[in-house]
């Protein structure tokens, strides 16, 4: 874990109206590490990713994102998103578009890839999300796990050098969940860098380097996953391990 | 077997109750009252062919007088064209219709639609005026008929639709400028009817513009047309885009599509889907709206009826002729409204949910 951080907020802080959702969060991603961001709900966990590629404006402090500062130039934010994958809680595919064409329409269009070798980069990562059969069929003919598996799929095809999940295994069935954890862990054994906002948290414990716990618009507390489970140190993490891992 | 089934049927969507009952029995002593003199008056005792209207006064209503139609249909269709040249437009009536249902056709969907219109547009214009390719060049004063409704219909929406869209991405950006000049336009031209934006481009335009500028009264009216077209559309496409998800503009941001990649790849593609009915519903009232421009003395479709009506032999024979305007309208609209139904049911068996 050397050289310039992936990721960096520098006491980002956010307002909606007068609820402040964001208090100076500092938080650095090193290239490669893998982050699982957990709290209880409305502690600001989606909201720090989403100021990650812009998709919500800070209103104070710094982001930067693979060298690039997030700023007013819209440029810039679009070269931060193209480098910067980003998984839904409710997928968000493009109902109108076959799951191939879901997957080329960003490479062809924003990194102007040949067609060819866009459907090509498709063909791959459908194999790696293990749906490959699907390619020609429209999301709406897809089951939830499905679905989630080509949204990571459609933001692989950017070929990021990150990649943010916003609880991407909230909305599904249970049975569905594994299907997409187990292709999220395949990811992060290839080495890329991942910040994943989760209750799952055996996942945590299997994948994370680092546990950030979230409340009330702060981090809490950050630690390795085995120092995080095994001796929290706040009460208010302990309070939230117990309730979701007490039943 | 066939017989139980068909007074099953009758009971229960005839019979099914005392006053469902009393209805139909009322709506068949209608129909009984009023079909067959109706018949006999379009079809048995009708004149079909007549030399001149004699005929048909000597029937002294008992007939339909089709004759009438028959004698000046070459009139009703393409006006004051020079008789001679009929051919021409004709051939333009026939051009748009063809554009219009190859366009409409989904398996010829692709980027040569472009050419092809930009190729019968320009044929149409060949055609209608004339000048070169030894036709005589007709001014476009004479055109009138059918092609005149065709042409405004087709200029119109062509040129309205693409101005609607951008009109409803003006008022729904976050730009205070082009938000106020969009909602300011359209709440303008809505809140006018159709007839004083008429009056207003062939009367009050030509006071403002200085003594030698001249722009013929067909193209004024058809720049009137368009405006009102656009500001109609505009709302229909905005409410299409309203029903799109947050998420999708999310998912498009945050595969670094700049705006109008987003809004041409992800957005609008849905948001017209989502529009087709009330498109359509547009379409359907603009083509009969265009029969307002008689009032500033363009010939369309039912103007031209009017005047055939104004010759002393034929004056009376009112309800035949626009009887016979009705159906043309009815067939282009019928074919409109018919296609639309098609076109839905066919991208939502596209999109299915269903699982295969």
């Amino acid at each position: 874990m050397s050289g310039r951080p992936m990721i960096e907020l520098r006491k980002v802080s956010k307002w909606f109206g007068d609820f402040r959702a964001l208090k100076e969060i500092d938080l650095t991603v090193a290239k490669g590490e893998r982050i699982v961001v957990c709290g209880p709900s409305g502690s600001g966990k989606s909201t720090m990713i989403r100021i990650v590629n812009g998709l919500e404006r800070h209103d104070a402090g710094t982001v930067v994102v693979d060298g690039i500062e997030l700023g007013d130039d819209l440029r810039q934010v679009e070269a931060i998103r193209a480098e910067v994958g980003m998984v839904f809680q409710s997928f968000n595919l493009f109902p109108h578009l076959t799951v191939l064409q879901n997957l080329t329409l960003a490479p062809v269009w924003v990194r102007r890839m040949p067609g060819q070798e866009a459907e090509a980069l498709a063909m791959e990562l459908l194999e790696r999300v293990k749906i490959p059969e699907q390619a020609g069929k429209y999301p709406g003919q897809l089951s939830g796990g499905q679905q989630q598996r080509v949204a990571i799929a459609r933001a692989l095809a950017m070929r990021p050098k990150a990649m943010l999940f916003d609880e991407p295994t909230s909305a599904l069935d249970p049975e569905m969940i594994k299907e997409v954890l187990d292709v999220m862990v395949e990811l992060a054994r290839e080495g890329m860098t991942m910040v994943v906002v989760t209750h799952e948290m055996g996942f945590a414990r299997t994948v994370a380097d680092r546990v950030v716990f979230m409340d009330q618009g702060e981090i809490v507390e950050a630690a390795p996953p085995e120092e995080f489970f095994g001796a929290p140190q706040t009460g208010r993490a302990r309070l939230f391990l117990s309730q979701i891992l007490g039943h | 077997m066939r017989g139980v089934t068909v007074l099953a049927w009758l009971r229960a969507n005839l019979f099914s109750s005392w006053p469902n009952a009393l209805l139909t029995v009322a709506t068949l002593w209608l129909l009984w009252r009023a079909l067959p003199p109706f018949v006999d008056w379009a079809f048995l005792d009708a004149i079909w062919v007549a030399p001149d209207s004699k005929a048909c006064r000597a029937a002294a209503g008992e007939g339909a007088c089709w004759a009438f139609v028959a004698e000046k249909h070459r009139f009703i269709l393409f006006g004051t064209y020079p008789y001679e040249e009929h051919w021409r437009p004709a051939a333009a009536c026939a051009i748009l219709v063809a554009l219009w249902v190859a366009s409409g056709l989904r398996r010829l969907w692709s980027w040569w639609l472009a050419p092809m219109w930009a190729a019968g547009l320009a044929a149409v214009g060949v055609l209608m005026w004339g000048g070169v390719l030894g036709l005589p060049f007709v001014e476009n004063q004479r055109w009138g008929g059918l092609i005149l409704t065709l042409l405004l219909t087709t200029f119109g929406l062509a040129i309205a639709f693409p101005v609607a869209i951008l009109l409803a991405l003006g008022r729904r950006s976050g730009m205070p400028v082009i938000q106020g000049l969009c909602v300011g336009f359209i709440e303008l031209v809505r809140g006018v009817p159709l007839i004083s934006l008429l009056f207003m481009a062939s009367v009050m335009l030509p006071l403002f513009l200085p003594e030698r500028v001249t722009i013929d009264k067909l193209l004024r009216a058809q720049i009137a047309m368009i405006l009102f077209a656009a500001a109609y559309l505009a709302e229909v496409v905005r409410g299409g885009l309203q029903a799109i998800p947050r998420g999708q503009y999310e998912a498009a941001d945050a595969l670094g599509l700049s705006y109008w990649k987003k809004t041409l790849l992800v957005v609008l593609p849905q948001a017209l889907r989502i529009s087709i009915p009330p498109l359509v519903n547009t379409f359907i009232g603009f083509f009969k709206d265009t029969s307002l421009v008689l009032i500033i003395g363009l010939f369309d479709l039912l103007s031209t009826i009017k005047v055939s009506l104004t010759e002393p032999a034929w004056t009376g024979f009112g309800v035949e002729a626009y009887l016979f305007a009705a159906l043309v309208y009815l067939v282009f609209c019928l074919a409109m409204s018919r296609y639309s139904q098609n076109l839905e049911r066919e991208l939502a068996r596209a999109e299915a949910g269903r699982r295969t």
